[in-house]
């Protein structure tokens, strides 16, 4: 229900060299309601980009619209109110829940950051937020260490989702994650944008995983976004080279090991 | 507090909790008991040495001088703690802030304590005391603000560590204010190691205090702490040693107590963790060799003691390679692949033990071999690629160095001979042979990767062994990766296990593929009829749970419900029965046998899944 318009949006990181830009003038546009898919390899800026719409990261330069709105995050005040817009997932499921909370305490706190709820109100919103994202609510009062990485992904899916953002960041949430429970993840994501109509920003390096929830994809490079397009285009007709390099090297299990050698 | 068995067992803790309960008793019981004692002047016995009556003698007005230090123990120790409790404090506070604050707030704070820790901090507290003025209450404050940078710094080191994760970033996103991620998340996070260091920083105050007091910079007559007494009782050493000892001895076992406290604790913290297990017996000698084989292994089995019991991560797994041949092991995390390989090249970690009916490797008896011969043998017939390029180069040594060990080690080469052969080494992986002067941090990741490839090569090893090696690395990396593997295998003949969770991949360059669950293996299929020839319900629904770039958007990816078996309560019967869409009761209660359907694909499951289903996945692609 958030539309997100990024233009000219440049990030440095301080002591590297003043050339070199992690994010280099990218402009990208998310309709409200639609998931954009941003692949690229590691290094190549996506979650420089991710941490510079939600203010995590200083921007040199640039601007971020949500909802026709300018972002700002100077103020705890400012990010407060971005906060209840835009809310981001992380890609490393050790360390995105706080060791000593459990489910429970992670979800409500999120929960009550902007409006206060009575002890039942508080229960029955950890249920719903858990069963949100496919959670058994018997495991609320886990410790992250008692939890596999698919359920502390979710949890932190939980959580972002605990403010009723408009637009969720989900910054390689499945990187970490075996294949069979990256499907029930991916599976989530399309599932909460259906029945949310959140926008997503979805970033990740693999392809495949990428498209199967996107709308459009945006291809970026070296801090430079080298192609968009809506991903039935991209993967039928690739324009860039590096967009045909990274479809060429995905692997599939259609190919032979004998055709693979000689192509 | 739950201490752990450790911290009961040892002698020196229970040393360590004898001495603070006796400084607690006579903090708490001294004044009462000896107050009275120590506090009546006795104009008859003036600086009298040790008596029946005095023990320790009497000082200037005659007052019992064992009474005075056991008195002493209360404000000895008060003051001692105030101190170390408002310098920790405030030392903690403006350190951890570092983690919350904007990023000029982070300079100036850290910039700050850099300053103060310049300062040395005994210096500090005498030059503070004098500015405060002699007294208590000075000379408390004073120790306090000389302990405040060193706390500050280490707090800020350890907040460092929480403020780079994912969860504090999460929360300042949600828009969590200052204070609330200050006093929730880093301060609990970072509580323990300070809570350590507060303690053996209490020990270290106390001497401190009683040296203040002794100065005339801390406590003032008529009060008195053990730094005063001994300060008084100094004047006459020489003629009467006690007087000036008891007071200094008190001090010294105060500070050793807190010492020890801090120590043990630490030694807990450290120690938290399985207890190590006697060494494995040698394995009994492995079954007929058959002939032609580079790998070997028949009923692998690795136990690993963990805090909850011992579990069997791998359970009963064979295997076995050809030269030249590529075999991909793929499973889920924690299905025992890494441990698998782990056991075959003898790199377990501690206190695992493994078991196994046979093992040869290139055709020799591992458990016949001597401890030396069979690491030679390791070491010069089987490689390993880790997972994590960035780790398992050491990043103080140049390239060349860490090509040339092995085979300097194990093969007497010359340096010569070796800086040749890790040049052709380096060109086979298609680097230039000038990297052997550079470290590893100036290379990239697919560059490190190489560099691990041309290390394992420099042996000319019959088995190559690759852990995930690709898995940290980028996909049009990967492709390099791989293909560098093919060309390898083909040229040397080598055999290549790997190891991946990517079912694609493995399935895309390799032979063979065993799927592993659970410990154990329950496929072993062609790598062609993977996509749609497979048998067991598993390795059905891992493929299919892959996201194909063909694949209809429309439609949920398939998934696997539920999640894999607790190790600790292994079930008697198929381990992935409780997930499984073809389970029938009998399943629950013996564990499948393998079926044969011909030489190459076996599975282990007592309802495979028929192969006409598969005319369905063939029609759509």
């Amino acid at each position: 229900m958030t539309h997100l318009q990024v233009t000219g949006l440049t990030v440095r990181h301080p002591g590297s060299r003043a050339s070199l830009a992690a994010v280099d003038g990218v402009s990208l546009e998310i309709p409200s309601g639609t998931t954009l898919g941003l692949v690229g390899e590691s290094g190549s800026g996506k979650s420089s980009l991710a941490g510079a719409i939600v203010g995590l990261v200083p921007a040199q330069g640039g601007r971020v619209l949500i909802d026709g709105r300018e972002a700002r995050t100077r103020t705890v005040r400012d990010r407060r109110r971005l906060g209840r817009l835009v809310q981001v997932v992380l890609q490393d499921p050790d360390t995105a829940l706080d060791p000593r909370m459990t489910a429970r305490q992670t979800l409500v706190e999120a929960a009550t950051v902007f409006r206060r709820l009575d002890r039942a109100a508080r229960a029955a919103r950890v249920t719903e937020l858990l069963g949100l994202v496919g959670l058994d609510p018997r495991l609320a009062d886990r410790l992250p260490r008692q939890l596999s990485g698919g359920q502390r992904q979710r949890v932190s899916l939980a959580r972002a989702l605990a403010v009723d953002p408009g637009l969720l960041i989900a910054d390689e949430i499945t990187s970490a994650l075996d294949v069979s429970v990256q499907a029930s993840v991916l599976n989530t994501i399309r599932e909460l944008q259906r029945r949310l109509g959140l926008s997503v920003l979805f970033i990740g390096h693999n392809l495949p995983a990428v498209c199967h929830v996107s709308d459009t994809v945006a291809v970026m490079r070296h801090g430079r976004i080298v192609e968009s397009a809506p991903t039935e285009t991209i993967l039928r007709t690739p324009q860039h080279p590096y967009t045909r390099a990274l479809l060429a090297s995905v692997p599939s299990l259609g190919t032979s090991p004998s055709e693979e050698r000689t192509s | 507090m739950c201490l752990p068995s450790g911290f009961r067992r040892s002698p020196i803790a229970w040393a360590t909790a004898f001495m603070l309960a006796s400084l607690v008793a006579l903090a708490v019981a001294g004044p009462m008991v000896w107050g009275a004692a120590a506090d009546r002047p006795d104009p008859s016995v003036v600086l009298r040495g040790p008596s029946a009556a005095h023990p320790f003698g009497t000082d200037g007005l005659g007052r019992d001088l064992l009474a005075r230090v056991l008195t002493a123990t209360r404000p000895s120790l008060l003051l001692a703690l105030a101190a170390v409790l408002l310098g920790a404090g405030s030392g903690i506070i403006v350190g951890s802030c570092t983690a919350v604050l904007g990023r000029r707030g982070r300079r100036l704070t850290a910039g700050m304590i850099n300053l103060l820790l310049a300062f040395p901090a005994l210096l500090v507290a005498m030059f503070l005391a004098v500015v405060f003025g002699a007294g208590t209450a000075g000379a408390v404050l004073a120790l306090a603000a000389a302990g405040v940078p060193g706390f500050a710094r280490l707090a800020q080191t350890l907040a460092a560590g929480v403020a780079g994760t994912d969860h504090l970033a999460a929360a300042r996103v949600l828009g969590l204010r200052r204070h609330r991620l200050l006093w929730r998340h880093v301060l609990p996070n970072i509580a323990e190691p300070l809570l350590l260091s507060a303690t053996t920083a209490a020990g270290t105050t106390l001497v401190a205090l009683s040296g203040l007091s002794f100065l005339g910079l801390g406590v003032q007559p008529p009060g008195y702490d053990w730094g005063l007494l001994l300060s008084q009782g100094l004047d006459r050493i020489y003629a009467e040693p006690l007087p000036a000892l008891a007071p200094g001895l008190a001090v010294l076992y105060a500070a050793l107590a807190f010492q020890l406290l801090g120590e043990a604790l630490a030694g807990s913290v450290a120690r938290r963790g399985p207890a190590p297990r006697a060494p494995a017996p040698t394995p009994p000698p492995s079954g007929p060799a058959e002939d032609g084989l580079v790998l070997q292994v028949e009923d692998l089995t690795v136990e690993l003691p963990t805090p909850g019991g011992t579990i069997q991560p791998v359970r009963g797994v064979s295997l076995s390679l050809r030269p030249g041949e590529a075999v991909g092991l793929v499973g889920e995390s924690g299905s025992g692949k890494t441990l698998t390989a782990l056991a075959l090249a003898d790199l377990l970690p501690h206190g695992a033990r493994v078991s196994r009916r046979t093992l040869r490797l290139l055709g020799a008896d591992l458990a016949a071999l001597t401890p030396k011969e069979r690491d030679r043998h390791l070491a010069t017939g089987l490689s390993m690629i880790f997972q994590n390029p960035a780790s398992a180069l050491n990043p103080s040594l140049r390239i060349g160095t860490q090509l040339t060990e092995a085979v300097r080690a194990h093969r007497g080469t010359s340096r010569a001979q070796a800086t040749a052969e890790a040049a052709d080494a380096l060109r086979r992986v298609a680097l230039s042979p000038a990297l052997l002067r550079s470290r590893p941090y100036q290379l990239s990741g697919g560059q490190r990767q190489r560099v691990m490839i041309a290390a394992g090569l420099m042996t000319r090893p019959g088995l190559i062994i690759a852990d995930e090696p690709t898995t940290a690395l980028d996909v049009t990396v990967q492709r390099q990766i791989t293909r560098l593997l093919t060309d390898i295998r083909r040229d040397t003949s080598a055999a290549l296990l790997f190891i991946s969770h990517d079912i694609a991949l493995v399935g895309e360059f390799c032979e063979r593929v065993l799927v592993m669950y659970a410990g154990t293996i329950v496929e072993a299929v062609p790598a062609d009829r993977l996509a749609d020839g497979a048998r067991h319900p598993y390795t059905r629904a891992l493929v299919a749970s892959v996201p194909d770039l063909a694949a209809d958007r429309g439609r949920p990816l398939p998934t696997i419900g539920g999640g894999p078996p607790d190790p600790l309560v292994p079930a008697p019967g198929c381990p992935f029965e409780p997930r499984c869409p073809r389970r029938q009761d009998h399943c629950a209660e013996q564990a499948p046998p393998w079926q044969d359907f011909d030489a190459t694909h076996r599975v282990a499951c007592w309802h495979p899944e028929p192969v006409t289903a598969v005319l369905k996945t063939v029609a759509r692609s």
